[in-house]
């Protein structure tokens, strides 16, 4: 009994244990984070209790404008009374469905190439049918579905689409602009930057005015393109720019012995960039690529300031409305939580993907 | 063997020799480049004819004909175009200069928060970074916007948050010292301080290279930046009189007002902005290992020493080329000030256009002047990157 009592385990000082440990820790390790820890409660119990009594408990959730101007709490039936209007805006009303469903659809697919193990030829397939299925779902005229103008085409639906095509065809552009600026020819290479640079030092928002009132007169005499492709036109140039700097940053991380590697070997330009460089560059600028992609998706609803009806528009007009004028709050903190999920959420994909292609890093915690 | 020396000379043709093929393929990427360009040049030369529209600049010299709401110069609707566009320039650099300001210290601070021992600071600091990244910055400026209009109360009946400052739906207001000769005094005392300081700290570096002594230069610095201008006060008589902000009519006079506006507008872009910064500032001082702190302790520098000369030369080699594109990111979003009504460069270029109807030199100007604003920040910041940079070799 006494021989092997040495080697027992010591256990932890008391202090260092359960719930009080914890908070002698992590709350009040000396005066300084004592102080602070009873300032910030002091701060929140200041701020948090008002707050969740008007958003939750003298809230009012599904009820005529007029039971809101009495009560005293948060008005979210503004945001069910009218939700329909909001997410599909002037969308034909018995054709809504439609968008419904295909928005479904692209979550679905989302959710399903989200695991690295389908990323396979037959996924690319998948998602190039899934996206023709849209296109014909938004815009009808055939299989017997009443054709709908892109004009009515507003709300979540539009914001996703010049999100994810937004990002779609920005992101080939933008490779093809790095390797240009890393390019040995000057003309190109002199393009590029040209390009990039230009881009970059010009607000988003000098683009979209651009693509409203300037592009027009480029076209020739009876030619018209609409104003969601035309702002979609502005968005792809805009975020290729800045995909190309962070490849380009990628492209640079990778050492030269790689180049001469692929050189030797008898690889030409197309096949190094294609089977060497890119594959190892391309994962390096994961992070920071999910980082342009998330501002890409918020900048999309700078389309209000060219009018385009955006799920931000549609949530302006609705409170424009003088019934439910006076209830923005209620509404533009739903549109926050809309755009903090959709980003959050690929921000934390992100991390995921960086871990698990991270070699040696698989089971490890942030 | 034999064979290999003697081929290549002779039998390269043309279309395989790199350097060649490289001119080949830039003077075709050219051609298209160009020839994509005339093209666009043709087609608005045909549709400016057919539409009528001036060419030119000519509009700049032509009166305005509208009213900007608010205006760091005097100006008024008989004044010209020119003089509206640059009234619009001054309140970008206005909110872009104070934003600039607040962000960096806001972000600082926050940044700091999140590295701090304290679980529940950390994890607020956490909390504040990752919800104000992950909303369009439109948003929030509508957010602030609405919140000015519809929660804030008309000024009968203004919140006052401290004595002198009233917070209603006409802005925000603060007191600010009455007008007085001395002030002038203090600004002149305080420019004389900053050379005085300048010239110090090249005399304590140069006797310190020379002899080793360390002088306290910043002791003494501060003591002449504050001590200079405080003294010009009270040599000037001391004025203590304050333009309080008082309510005459259905609005307020005298203070110091910021306009809904301009309020929502720099709160949206430094709330937005700072959370960026805070990222920024938390990886710079997380990428000096703790290594550095214990090598500086252990050759008994202090720890204001250590700060100063060990831990921020090595943190800002890593903040300050991100922080100038944030610095950027600001600048630009304020053009977003259109969308809530603040005569910033953009809407006036905005109004502009539709009321002259010229486009394209409307859209020009404002891309040159963003370009000039981007190039000139990062052409000041690639300096000072420069001198803190690591030297090597």
């Amino acid at each position: 009994m006494s021989a092997s009592s040495p080697s027992q385990p010591l256990r932890p000082p008391s202090t260092r244990l359960g719930v009080w440990g914890w908070m002698r820790v992590n709350l009040f390790n000396g005066w300084f984070n004592s102080l602070l820890t009873v300032v910030t409660v002091a701060g929140l119990g200041w701020v948090v209790p008002p707050f969740l009594r008007w958003a939750f408990w003298d809230a009012l959730w599904n009820t005529p404008a007029e039971a809101c101007r009495v009560g005293g709490g948060a008005c979210w039936s503004v945001i069910t009374k009218n939700l329909r209007f909001i997410i599909f805006g002037f969308y034909p009303h018995p054709e809504q469905w439609r968008p419904a469903v295909a928005m479904g659809l692209l979550v679905a697919l989302l959710w399903y190439s989200k695991d690295r193990r389908r990323w396979k030829r037959s996924l690319g397939w998948i998602w190039l049918v899934a996206l023709v299925v849209m296109g014909v779902l938004m815009r009808g005229g055939i299989l017997g579905l009443e054709p709908v103008e892109t004009s009515q085409w507003s709300g979540l639906p539009l914001t996703l689409l010049l999100s994810v095509f937004g990002m779609v065809a920005a992101y080939p552009l933008g490779v093809v602009l790095a390797l240009g600026r890393r390019s040995r020819l000057p003309a190109v290479k002199s393009l590029c930057v040209a390009y990039i640079e230009l881009i970059r030092g010009v607000p988003l928002i000098s683009l979209l005015f651009m693509s409203s009132v300037m592009f027009p007169l480029f076209l020739p005499e009876g030619v018209t393109v609409n104003k969601i492709l035309r702002a979609l036109v502005a968005i792809i140039l805009f975020t290729a720019a800045y995909i190309a700097e962070v490849v380009r940053g990628g492209l640079q991380a990778i050492p030269r012995g790689q180049y001469e590697a692929a050189e030797s070997l008898g690889l030409n330009y197309v096949q190094t960039m294609r089977l060497i460089i890119l594959p190892q560059a391309l994962k390096i600028v994961i992070p920071p690529t999910v980082g342009i992609l998330i501002s890409a998706f918020k900048d999309t609803s700078l389309v209000v300031i060219i009018a385009l009806y955006d799920v931000l528009n549609t949530t302006k007009s609705t409170l424009s409305n003088p019934q439910w004028m006076g209830f923005s709050t209620e509404a533009y903190l739903f549109l926050a939580l809309l755009y903090f999920l959709g980003c959050f959420s690929m921000s934390s994909y992100s991390r995921r993907l960086e871990r698990e292609l991270t070699p040696g890093t698989a089971g490890r915690t942030r | 063997m034999i064979q290999s020396t003697s081929a290549p000379a002779a039998a390269t043709p043309f279309w395989n020799d790199p350097a060649k093929r490289a001119l080949a393929f830039q003077a075709a990427v050219l051609a298209v480049v160009l020839a994509v360009g005339y093209y666009l040049f043709a087609n608005v030369q045909a549709n400016l004819a057919r539409q009528n529209i001036a060419t030119g600049f000519g509009f700049l010299g032509r009166e305005s004909g509208f009213e900007i709401g608010e205006s760091p110069i005097a100006y008024s609707a008989a004044d010209t175009y020119a003089k509206a566009l640059l009234v619009g320039v001054l309140n970008t650099l206005r909110v872009s200069f104070l934003g600039i300001v607040l962000t960096v210290l806001l972000g600082t601070f926050v940044g700091i928060a999140r590295l701090s021992t304290n679980w529940l600071v950390s994890k607020l600091a956490g909390a504040y970074i990752e919800v104000l990244q992950d909303i369009p910055v439109l948003l929030q400026l509508f957010f602030w916007y609405a919140l000015f209009n519809e929660i804030l109360p008309s000024p009968r009946q203004a919140l006052s948050p401290l004595p002198g400052v009233f917070l209603c739906n006409r802005g925000l207001l603060l007191p600010i010292p009455a007008a007085h000769p001395a002030y002038r005094w203090m600004a002149a005392a305080f420019v004389a301080a900053c050379v005085g300081v300048w010239l110090l700290r090249r005399w304590a570096r140069k006797r310190q290279e020379a002899t080793g002594r360390i002088f306290p230069t910043f002791r003494v610095g501060l003591a002449l930046l504050l001590g200079l201008p405080a003294l010009a006060w009270w040599l000037g008589g001391a004025p203590t009189a304050m333009n309080v902000p008082h309510l005459k009519g259905f609005n307020f006079r005298g203070g110091l007002s910021l306009s809904p506006e301009f309020a929502a507008l720099l709160l949206g872009l430094v709330l937005y902005t700072s959370a960026f910064v805070a990222e920024i500032v938390r990886a710079g001082i997380q990428s000096v290992s703790h290594g550095q702190t214990e090598a500086a302790m252990s050759l008994g520098l202090t720890s204001g020493q250590t700060l100063n000369l060990v831990i921020l030369p090595q943190a800002l080699r890593v903040i300050v080329p991100p922080l100038t594109s944030q610095m950027l990111n600001l600048t630009k979003n304020s053009s977003l000030a259109v969308a809530i009504g603040f005569p910033d460069f953009v809407s006036v270029a905005n109004t502009t256009i539709n009321q002259t109807g010229q486009a394209i030199e409307g859209v020009a100007l404002i891309m040159a002047v963003y370009l000039m604003f981007s190039l000139s920040t990062s052409a000041f910041m690639n300096w000072y990157n420069k001198r803190i940079a690591l030297v090597e070799r």
